[in-house]
């Protein structure tokens, strides 16, 4: 076998590999997803409360920063990623509750998980098919971040209700700005564990669902 | 003070400290944009927003 045909093997050899990567990520990513619609659907029913959110999102952050990097190589990994989409799920409950109640409240709900499938599957589908490499956001998108948290822990204490909408408004883009990211860093070989890439997109899904629905409640006229 | 704003800042607060040292390495370590790279994101980020006003009107 010559250079070139070593150099070609090894060139199929990475694309079958991203191709597994991106295939496993999204049908895991559909499955958390389902899973996580469900216990959504059961706190609703169950008409959990309000402290359920903040629980789930505590324990959420423990499993992800502190027991999934460990079993993502091993079929654990699978267990813990369902825990953690069906805890963050499960969380959500209240906050439907608070706008279901509303007049609209169906329409805004549906509304806002309609528009988040579209942004995906749009900014996803884009990153996938112009195969551009977006790495050069990381940093960028980690300052944006951490400014936001800053901007959160504020908000806590200052009543101002333009500063929350602004905070949904800049992490609506965040995350979509972290779509084209993550999902360009498994087509450039930056994410070779679907594990990992799935947490990462199911987070930036979340977190665009949930400030999305927050931008749409406060601006729907509803009070 | 309600007790829930306390157990938040303490967990945006450790958020914080978390990402600071992974933001600054990517901030030193990511590569730089080369031309055509910022128009690359900003035009499908000008799309989402145009989308989101879309959707805000039709509620």
């Amino acid at each position: 076998m010559n250079r070139l045909d070593i150099s070609a093997a090894r060139s199929t050899e990475s694309v079958l590999s991203t191709n597994k990567l991106i295939k496993n990520t999204y049908m895991l990513l559909s499955m958390t997803l389902l899973f996580s619609a469900f216990t959504a659907t059961a706190s609703v029913f169950l008409a959990v409360p309000g402290w359920t959110y903040m629980a789930s999102v505590i324990g959420s952050i423990v499993l992800i920063w502190f027991v999934l990097p460990r079993t993502a190589n091993s079929s654990t990994g699978l267990w813990v990623i369902f825990g953690i989409t069906g805890l963050m799920g499960f969380g959500l409950g209240p906050i439907l509750n608070a706008y279901l109640s509303l007049a609209n409240g169906p329409q805004i709900v549906g509304t806002a998980m309609a528009g988040t499938g579209i942004i995906f599957l749009g900014l996803s589908g884009y990153a996938l098919t112009s195969k551009r490499d977006f790495s050069f956001m990381g940093g960028f998108l980690m300052a944006g971040l951490i400014v936001v948290f800053i901007a959160m822990l504020a908000g806590l204490f200052i009543e101002m209700p333009a500063l929350h909408l602004a905070i949904s408004a800049v992490v609506i883009m965040l995350m979509s700005g972290l779509i084209l990211y993550d999902t360009s860093r498994m087509v450039h070989g930056g994410e070779t564990n679907y594990i990992m890439a799935t947490i990462g997109l199911y987070l930036n899904i979340y977190n665009l669902f949930v400030h999305l629905l927050a931008l749409l409640g406060a601006l729907s006229g509803e009070d | 003070m309600d007790w829930t704003k306390i157990i938040w800042a303490l967990l945006l607060g450790a958020m914080i400290l978390f990402l600071w040292p992974r933001a600054k390495q990517m901030l030193k370590h990511s590569p730089k944009a080369e031309k055509g790279d910022w128009q690359a994101v900003l035009l499908p980020l000008a799309f989402v927003v145009g989308f989101v006003v879309l959707l805000i009107m039709m509620v």
